[in-house]
């Protein structure tokens, strides 16, 4: 039976033997199972993704990056939360705005950055761009950009974990407005009939792109969709990482014991448009800005130096090193060649291309 | 060599695929129900319900799994009970199954392959449409339609084989047709036409059961001293014309027979290579028979107007050949 490589992102030991106490906090317990290490190391992939991320939007509007844009400024805290409890047997399935779950999984940034800017050297040779960053040496199958569909598909490899007993966990995240569509509902299913290993992450972030949850969901509380389907569901703050992570590490245990999937529905909001058109006439500035004023990156700094786990000057570095790194990862992919025009072919679409082209070569 | 008809061809090819622990069957009916069609009938028992997955009436989670689990390493066959059913799964067909290898650099290929049936017999609108060209327009998708006993393993085989999704296309008025089929590993590969009888004054270009019909028709004609070739396609895409040009190239006249509706359909897209590419062979406008393009209809009076027949074939190679 095929066995996958490992991630090679450094690993951080799972959050479920945590008890909480009255006195602790996600904080207190997460410093003291993972140590301080680790804690920046949380912080420094929710910075990276920030710093990446400011860095593309400068390069849409400098007409570097073309195409969807889809940011996940804001929402930082859930997907690094929720990552950073799995192993390197586990796989991750993501939507379009995946560069958030790219960064935290360990994908090379040089190769996302190039893959943005269409070129060979990206992560899918420049075929796939923002929507669709893939590494499959880190389990990481890709961004989907047909909302909802690729919960299918992360059920589907969750059934090969099962049946090629790998004791490998499927994640998939998906915003609000992914439930209300049937893929959704024929993966909830399909999961918790065959049990399935997978942990259903739904980044609530209150609308679907212009749409507000309450005009296109009957049920608010996205988690109680699983309800129909006796399935464990949890609703948990998505913009605190560390409360993100010990909740989340309990659904990825339940989901590899066997006992079957679990939806989590994390609270997040985006603080930028839903793309980079977006003029979001949808929602006032005061509640962006409401929101901006609790930036789960920020916050979360200051929660480590506040508690002396580092110090303002030794984080200051840290920052000045991930800016080093982004630019490093323009240049490379500045400099970097276009995919060749064997993309227009068969070979480009087929695995294995047939002595029959399908493709006509005067198009070529 | 063994005579079996095309149910019993596809078990043989199934059980094969089995063989490969890889491999599991996910589908509406196909254990506990015994298979709509039979092909399937004793699976269950054989393979237990771990390979033999019973699936919830739910088209696009039947395939959207069978991809997933073809990408991580499993080799499903996803069986869609009816093709007028996979109109639910054609996000996973097309959005996913088709452009995943592509839209991720070649990465990584979804070795899929998805059984399904045409088929009519007084079935009404939605249970009676062939959507062939729909798959076959689609790059990234190969698409099979087998006519013989023979075929139908061979390319069975051969689309198991493939790290590219296959979509396999079955006809419910085929399963019983008879023919030898060779024994043990025999495979077919995708992509190649075959002729299926020779003659030298009209060709037919065909596929699937159609084949069957033109092949009567052919028999019909003969006593009237017209020899009809007949060109099998068995692989619509990728479109194997080098036979049917062949062929034309020597009559200089042709019919395409399918069953699907001519508009837009799999016989436009053959009539037109053969003008593109043996125009100057041409002796007469090629002639197509196809389904007359309407919803189907119920009564069995109607549907026998609608639905291709022997005798419309052999009408419609009549008028080609005294046109000339
Ligand atoms: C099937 C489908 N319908 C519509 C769209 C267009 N679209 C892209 S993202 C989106 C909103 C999705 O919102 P949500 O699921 O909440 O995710 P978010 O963007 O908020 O993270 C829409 C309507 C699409 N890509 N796919
Ligand atoms: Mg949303």
């Amino acid at each position: 039976m095929q066995k996958r490589r490992g991630a090679t992102q450094a690993e951080v030991p799972a959050a479920s033997s945590l008890r909480s106490t009255m006195t602790s906090t996600p904080f207190s317990r997460a410093r003291d199972q993972l140590g301080d290490a680790q804690l920046v190391e949380l912080y420094r992939q929710m910075m990276l993704i920030r710093r990446f991320e400011e860095k593309c939007q400068e390069m849409y509007t400098r007409a570097k990056i073309g195409g969807f844009l889809h940011l996940y400024v804001g929402e930082e805290a859930t997907g690094v939360g929720a990552i950073s409890n799995l192993q390197s047997q586990d796989h991750i399935f993501t939507h379009y705005r995946d560069h958030g779950h790219a960064i935290a999984r360990g994908l090379n940034i040089d190769e996302l950055m190039a893959e943005l800017f269409g070129k060979d050297t990206g992560t899918s040779h420049g075929m796939g761009g923002s929507m669709h960053f893939a590494d499959i040496t880190k389990n990481f199958w890709g961004g989907y950009a047909i909302v909802g569909s690729h919960l299918l598909l992360a059920a589907g490899v969750a059934l090969a974990c099962q049946m090629q007993k790998t004791n490998g966990v499927v994640m998939v995240f998906f915003g609000d407005g992914a439930t209300n569509g049937g893929e959704f509902y024929e993966s909830l299913n399909f999961a918790q009939l065959w049990k399935l290993p997978v942990v259903f992450v739904c980044e609530n972030n209150l609308y679907a792109m212009g749409t507000p949850i309450e005009v296109h969901s009957s049920v608010k509380e996205i988690y109680r969709k699983a309800s129909a389907f006796d399935m464990k569901a949890m609703r948990i703050d998505g913009n605190d990482v560390l409360t993100v992570r010990e909740q989340v590490a309990e659904a990825v245990e339940y989901a590899r014991s066997g006992q079957g999937p679990v939806l989590v529905e994390a609270m997040t909001y985006r603080f930028r448009g839903h793309s980079a058109q977006d003029t979001q006439k949808y929602r006032s500035k005061e509640d962006v800005e409401q929101h901006r004023s609790n930036d789960p990156v920020l916050i979360f700094r200051k929660e480590l130096i506040d508690a002396g786990v580092s110090s303002a000057a030794d984080i200051d570095a840290l920052d000045a090193v991930i800016d080093e790194q982004v630019e490093a990862s323009v240049r490379f992919a500045d400099e970097s060649p276009v995919p060749g025009n064997e993309w227009l072919t068969d070979s480009g679409i087929y695995a294995a291309p047939l002595a029959t082209a399908t493709v006509d070569p005067d198009l070529v | 060599m063994p005579v079996l008809t095309v149910r019993e061809a596809l078990q043989q090819a199934l059980h094969e695929a089995m063989a490969d622990e890889r491999t599991f069957i996910i589908g509406e009916d196909i254990g506990h129900y015994g298979s709509t069609y039979g092909v399937t009938a004793g699976f269950l028992e054989k393979y237990g319900p771990e390979r033999i997955r019973d699936a919830p009436i739910a088209e696009a989670g039947i395939v959207g799994l069978a991809v997933g689990a073809a990408m991580a390493g499993m080799r499903p066959i996803a069986e869609i009970m009816s093709v007028n059913f996979s109109l639910l799964a054609f996000d996973m067909i097309i959005n996913h199954a088709a452009k995943i290898y592509s839209m991720f650099g070649g990465k990584f290929s979804v070795p899929l392959v998805m059984r399904t049936t045409n088929g009519w017999t007084q079935l009404s609108a939605t249970h009676s449409q062939t959507f062939d060209s729909m798959f076959a327009h689609i790059p990234g998708l190969k698409v099979v339609a087998p006519a013989t006993p023979a075929d139908m393993k061979g390319l069975f085989r051969a689309a198991m084989a493939d790290p590219d999704p296959v979509i396999f296309i079955e006809h419910t008025l085929m399963y019983g047709i008879k023919g030898e089929v060779p024994d043990g590993d025999y495979i077919v590969p995708i992509g190649k036409s075959v002729l299926a009888r020779e003659g030298r004054h009209i060709t037919v270009v065909t596929y699937s059961r159609m084949v069957h019909l033109s092949l009567q028709a052919a028999d019909i004609l003969a006593k009237e001293g017209i020899e009809v070739e007949i060109v099998d396609l068995r692989t619509l895409r990728p479109l194997d014309m080098s036979i049917a040009l062949e062929s034309f190239k020597k009559t200089n006249r042709a019919v395409v027979v399918t069953e699907d509706w001519q508009s837009y359909g799999t016989s436009a897209e053959i009539a037109t290579r053969l003008y593109e590419q043996g125009f100057d062979y041409l002796d007469a406008p090629i002639q197509r028979v196809n389904f007359r393009e309407v919803p189907m209809p119920y009564a069995k009076n109607l549907e026998q107007q609608v639905v291709v027949t022997t005798d419309r074939i052999v009408a419609a190679i009549k008028k080609v050949l005294n046109r000339s």
